[in-house]
């Protein structure tokens, strides 16, 4: 080839590239909206900062945007992914540090598009995937629940990102991939409870973001794979729809106590991330709490235990001789609060074995009760249950996991359960 | 049999690894201080340490704790020589009835032994599982306070000084 030929060729390589880089940046590019005085706060409605107070409750925004020990809103909770810690922003009404000087449309964009008041695009740990669908009247009023809460002045963390995803204009890309922001429809053969429900759930409490498993690219799994069971904090969130493991029927009205009370007599206590779900449920609209539970009770109408509530198995003495050592931790360290007849049993907190937990494909849950315990999710009153982390060492762990499993589990056997303790234990800091 | 390290003396006992190391303290080793409360994990009166770490002795099978060492408020100091924690506990007078304070101790020792200059948000954090039923938190947290600086730290932000 001749010279001229060559450099024919890397001229035509770099404009190609050039117009893919110019494509790209038109792909990506989103103006600032300009900057606003912070709103008043007595200029609000009290009615629609009420609705705004429980829209916040319904979609769990403190779960993300208070750190332990932090400020409601004011952001800093760490939620790690594979790419990276993403912090949760202020999103108090501080306007040098939070949203104050977002104008209605700087905040609308933000939840339906993923793009902050200055242009950049945001990371879809904030899930404005299903945001995309909630209301003008529900993001009004969210707006000016927030714009009313204290400003607090507060920076959290600059977030961990591997290279080269701290360069956020690359999220245009993650968006043309996976956000798609079908709108919700009403569907007129289902209930007006199922119907809000639906909506509560699939945009504003957006419970697959924990429920659904994720690709490569932590795009939430939909369709067939939606609610099959997915990740949050070092704890397994169990499928939601016809895989539940539950041996008891998730009703209407189990779910509903659980959402409102943190516990369900037929099942457990909320553990883990769990638990501040049900604390704002607590405390949102019960009807709103009863539609929720009518949908999620619709997506679990196929699940084993729907159909039939089988007896729970105990094999006490077979699992104690398949593992003497978790048996004997058992007896010492659980059974003063668990064993059939106990204290704790008798004034009527619900049976181990029909904790959801012991039946799931993975170890993970278990451990984490065993080694953080049980915080009291919505009221103080409990329910409780003491850590276990500094009292017992991995291997002790699990030789207790693998004897419960034994005795109570119905589901497949976990194996590698002290390298699971070890991870839990890690994964849970 | 089982070897039970106990504020640095080793004794060999005859006994069920099932059996709640409270029992064996205070049965066995004639060791008072922990205290049995609810002997299901929710008061922190049995609180001892293990390996430096709070831990309620009425869940923990003696069979568990192996070869770590477990320390009692015996092991902080005598009452004729009564070490940083319970000279600091008498001088803020933290006990009341007097039931909860050698778990109170024991976790005040082991956040110590941890750091000797918590936030008080730590503090209040490791104090948090155990009870006072006599409402005597505010001195207990002051003694915890003194303590601290005795061990030559402080709580970084104390909500008041220790005078």
């Amino acid at each position: 080839m001749t010279r001229s030929g060559i450099t024919r060729r890397v001229i035509w390589a770099v404009a190609a590239l050039c117009v893919c880089v110019v494509v790209f940046a038109i792909i990506a590019y989103r103006p600032a909206i300009a900057t606003v005085t912070r709103p008043d706060p007595r200029l609000f409605d009290p009615a629609l900062v009420a609705q705004g107070a429980n829209v916040a409750r319904l979609s769990n925004c403190v779960s993300c945007h208070q750190s332990a020990g932090g400020r409601p809103y004011a952001g800093g909770y760490p939620v790690k992914t594979p790419f990276g810690t993403i912090y949760g922003s202020n999103i108090t009404p501080d306007p040098a540090t939070g949203i104050g000087a977002w104008s209605p449309a700087a905040f609308r964009r933000a939840m339906r598009e993923g793009v902050g008041r200055d242009g950049s695009h945001l990371y879809p740990a904030f899930p404005y995937t299903h945001y995309a669908n909630v209301t003008d009247g529900d993001l009004s009023a969210l707006y000016a629940f927030l714009m009313t809460r204290p400003a607090v002045r507060s920076v959290p963390p600059a977030n961990t990102m591997i290279p080269p995803l701290g360069f956020r204009p690359l999220l245009a890309g993650w968006k043309l991939l996976f956000f798609r922001g079908e709108p919700i429809t009403t569907d007129p053969h289902q209930s007006v409870a199922w119907n809000r429900g639906r909506y509560i759930g699939e945009t504003l409490a957006h419970c697959t973001a924990c429920h659904s498993p994720r690709g490569l690219l932590q795009q939430e799994k939909r369709g067939a794979q939606a609610y099959d069971g997915g990740w949050s904090g070092g704890w397994y969130a169990p499928p939601i729809n016809a895989h539940s493991p539950a041996v008891r029927a998730w009703t209407v009205e189990r779910l509903e106590a659980y959402f409102r009370t943190g516990l369900s007599t037929a099942h457990a206590a909320a553990a883990g991330p769990m638990g501040s779900v049900t604390y704002n449920l607590a405390r949102a609209a019960p009807t709103d709490v009863r539609a929720l539970a009518t949908y999620f009770a619709w997506q679990m109408r196929d699940a084993p235990a729907a159909r039939f509530e089988r007896p729970l198995p105990d094999r006490r003495a077979f699992a104690s001789q398949r593992h003497p050592d978790g048996a004997r931790l058992y007896e010492g360290a659980c059974a003063v609060c668990h064993e059939p007849g106990a204290a704790m049993m008798v004034s009527g907190r619900p049976a181990l074995p029909l904790g959801t937990p012991l039946h799931e494909d993975n170890p993970r849950d278990t451990i984490q009760i065993i080694l953080k315990g049980l915080h009291p999710p919505v009221s103080p009153r409990g329910p409780y249950m003491p850590a276990f982390a500094d009292a017992l060492d991995d291997r002790q762990v699990s030789e207790i996991v693998a004897y419960l499993q034994m005795r109570h589990g119905t589901g497949p056997a976990w194996t590698d359960l002290e390298r699971d303790v070890a991870k839990a234990r890690k994964e849970g800091e | 049999m089982i070897d039970l390290t106990v504020n640095g003396a080793t004794t060999r006992i005859d006994i069920d690894p099932a059996t709640p190391l409270l029992y064996v303290l205070r049965d066995d080793l004639g060791l008072h201080a922990a205290k049995f409360g609810c002997g299901l994990g929710q008061c922190g009166a049995c609180t001892v340490l293990v390996d430096d770490k709070p831990v309620f002795s009425c869940l923990l099978p003696v069979g568990a704790i192996g070869t770590r060492k477990v320390t009692t408020v015996e092991g902080l100091g005598t009452a004729a020589k009564p070490g940083d924690v319970q000279r600091a506990f008498l001088h803020e007078q933290a006990a009341q009835c007097g039931y909860c304070i050698p778990g109170m101790m024991a976790r005040a020792e082991g956040l110590l032994r941890k750091t000797v200059t918590p936030t008080e948000d730590e503090l209040r954090t490791a104090m948090a599982p155990s009870l006072c039923r006599c409402g005597t938190h505010m001195r207990i947290l002051r003694a915890v306070r003194r303590a601290a600086v005795m061990r030559g730290g402080g709580v970084v932000d104390a909500v008041e000084p220790v005078t």
